[in-house]
């Protein structure tokens, strides 16, 4: 493999509430290689969004990054201080977020936001050039370039999700962070950007952080999945090796809890309990309380990473072989 | 009511007359309003909607965001009243209408007073949002209780008994504890349950359940999702089930009708929709649903442009504008009417 983008070494990350320190994000690493795309996936409170807030320097301010490293291009983000990170973002690394409503001004026109948004990060540009690669960027996301001259509120739910991730990529980053760019959309509309999105990392082999709860969406854009379940990273490997023969038992309940149109109708099945308090998560292996597999030793320690092939799982009674039918 | 009722009443019990029709029903919203002039534009939110249900039947109505289903799930419970058409609800003991009739049949429109207290008892809904639905001063307890403190149904121990009974019913335990809970204090899924419980707690015969999972994590929803069935088989309550997502369902459904602005464009048994979907919206639909399997090559989605606004629509076909297979007929007639294709798939499209 090539050098990787962007490097993210045991990242952790904290909140602080009035009930405590909530352990959000909790030694989490993985490389990025350049022109790949992977999924993040786990269900609210996994802290999925809380490492994209860390990669992109983005935080809150209850939270702070207790440890780690985000290496992007052999450069720490972490270690910078605002004035130098705002080198990095949206130029190096840009975000998509989930509510695209809120990420445009509803005062100004939706072409003006993206040609401030050029012209702050590169000075030199002229006002015509700026516009030029505004059209092109429309173009690229698929909307009429007539649009740049509208409002925010005279775009629907998916034009302005487009709008949204063609500011994303105003700058040509290296690394697109996408937090639920689609989750509030319909099937139909979701469909069309995700195919988008899709060829237009193909074209710039441009690196992306895909950050969803929808499994079947991962299953179709990434070539790796993360599975992250209360503040970790419990599974990483390619989309297919993770979907056809997962490691982690949280993994293969995710997997068989998801209802689909397509193949025999199974069983519904269900994962009892509830996701953890992070404020104090439980000790061991974070998952025990729900595991049906939870042994003496995964309530006592921190469980071992089990690697096959670069697929890998922290688990102390990994699935050896799953149900080969139970993915169709 | 009156005794000699009686025998009619049990005999129309066993027959195989539909338990809900609707007619026609159709709901408009004005989107202009002056002081001195009526409204000039509607939305036209249902159209000239017509179905029925079966006793215990799992009826699902699935479509994107502002196609009118959750319109229909409002006005089935009367939250809303409708433009035009009816809704009947068989109604043996003759107690939702206020003019004696031996139809064993209530329409619904006209219902008010102790008939509509009557219809609540019988009818209830399950809300999208469980952080919206509840009264964040009271405790579960008195969410729950509610219902049968309005219908005055039994004394304060008997309904303290009815209320632990279903908290046990919908796995919120122990009871004694989750009871003086206040909502704050439980878990997204576990005020879906409460909300199940508050919905079932008069013993309905008819629940419209509008997304009910839509806001839960996977492992949670499914959990929801298994108690509704379940409860529907005990219980034999009859659900209409509105969602956007066609897995859910696939699970929950016995029945689906596809919307498309206001309209019905297809309606059939599940696994017929799913295998043998014959509208060309509803075989877009299908093909633009991701599918868990990174071996799945799906269909492209061969559909144009954006949904059209249900402003004053033209009289023709909804779909005509995005639809693949449009010809002449569908821009000179109007919307086609559901025609029935074998075994009751009906769907309304001049060229399947």
């Amino acid at each position: 493999m090539t050098e990787p983008v962007l490097q993210v070494i045991d990242l952790s990350m904290h909140y602080t509430t009035r009930q405590g320190e909530v352990k959000a994000v909790d030694r989490v690493s993985f490389e990025l290689a350049k022109g790949e795309v992977i999924g993040l996936v786990g269900e609210s409170g996994c802290g999925k969004t809380s490492v994209a807030i860390s990669l992109m320097g983005l935080l809150p301010d209850n939270a702070r990054v207790v440890g780690g490293q985000v290496l992007l291009g052999g450069d720490d983000l972490l270690a910078m201080d605002e004035e130098q990170i705002r080198e990095y973002r949206w130029q190096r690394i840009s975000m998509v977020f989930q509510a695209a409503m809120n990420a445009l001004d509803p005062v100004y026109r939706v072409g003006d936001q993206i040609v401030e948004a050029i012209e702050t990060h590169d000075p030199n540009i002229s006002n015509a050039d700026a516009r030029d690669t505004v059209d092109r960027l429309f173009g690229l996301v698929g909307l009429d370039a007539r649009m740049a001259a509208r409002y925010p509120h005279e775009f629907s739910g998916g034009m302005r999700q487009r709008a949204v991730i063609a500011m994303a990529l105003a700058c040509q980053p290296d690394v697109m962070v996408a937090d639920e760019p689609t989750t509030a959309l319909d099937v139909i509309v979701q469909d069309r950007i995700l195919r988008q999105l899709k060829a237009i990392q193909r074209d710039l082999s441009m690196s992306m952080v895909y950050i969803t709860h929808d499994i079947a969406v991962v299953a179709e854009v990434s070539d790796r999945i993360g599975v992250m379940y209360a503040g970790r990273l419990v599974e990483l490997g390619d989309t297919s090796q993770v979907f056809n023969n997962p490691i982690h038992p949280y993994t293969a309940s995710l997997l068989s809890v998801f209802p689909s149109i397509h193949g025999e109708k199974h069983e519904l099945v269900t994962l009892g309990g509830d996701l953890p308090n992070l404020i104090d998560p439980p000790q061991g292996c974070r998952f025990h309380p729900r595991c049906p597999h939870a042994t003496d030793v995964c309530r006592r320690d921190e469980p071992p990473v089990v690697d096959r092939d670069g697929h890998w799982a922290a688990c102390w009674n990994p699935l050896q072989q799953w149900r080969a039918t139970s993915d169709q | 009511m009156t005794s000699d009722q009686q025998p009619t009443n049990q005999s129309l019990s066993t027959d195989h007359r539909p338990f809900v029709t609707v007619k026609g029903l159709t709901k408009l919203f004005p989107v202009s309003r002056s002081l001195f002039r009526g409204p000039r534009a509607f939305i036209h939110a249902v159209d000239d909607v017509s179905f029925e249900l079966q006793e215990g039947e799992r009826f699902g109505l699935v479509g994107e965001s502002g196609c009118g289903k959750t319109t229909i799930g409002k006005l089935l419970v009367k939250l809303q009243d409708p433009t035009q058409g009816s809704i009947t609800f068989r109604d043996t003991e003759n107690v939702l209408s206020d003019q004696p009739n031996d139809s064993g049949y209530a329409d619904i429109s006209k219902t008010k007073g102790q008939q509509l207290k009557a219809f609540r008892h019988k009818v209830q809904m399950i809300f999208q949002d469980p952080y919206e639905s509840m009264n964040p001063r009271r405790t579960i307890f008195d969410t729950v209780a509610e219902p049968l403190v309005v219908q005055g149904i039994g004394n304060s121990l008997e309904q303290l008994d009815r209320v632990a009974n279903l908290l046990e019913l919908v796995g919120l335990t122990p009871p004694e504890t989750m009871m003086f809970r206040y909502p704050h204090e439980l878990s997204g899924g576990q005020r879906q349950r409460v909300a199940i419980a508050r919905a079932l707690v008069v013993e309905p015969g008819f629940v419209v359940a509008d997304e009910p999972t839509s806001m839960l994590d996977v492992s949670i929803s499914t959990g929801i999702m298994r108690l509704m069935l379940d409860l529907a088989e005990r219980l034999g309550v009859t659900y209409l089930y509105i969602t956007h997502d066609l897995a859910v369902a696939r699970y929950m459904c016995q029945r689906i009708a596809v919307m498309y602005l206001g309209k019905i464009v297809e309606v059939a048994e599940t696994e017929e929709l799913l295998s043998n979907p014959l509208h060309p919206y509803t075989r877009a639909l299908l093909s633009a649903v991701p599918v868990p399997d990174p071996g799945h090559r799906r269909e492209p989605v061969n559909i144009v442009g954006d949904v059209a606004t249900p402003i004053n629509p033209h009289p023709r076909c909804r779909f005509h504008d995005r639809c693949p297979m449009a010809t002449e007929v569908c821009y000179d007639s109007p919307h086609p009417p559901l025609v029935d294709h074998g075994n009751g798939h009906l769907v309304a499209c001049y060229r399947v």
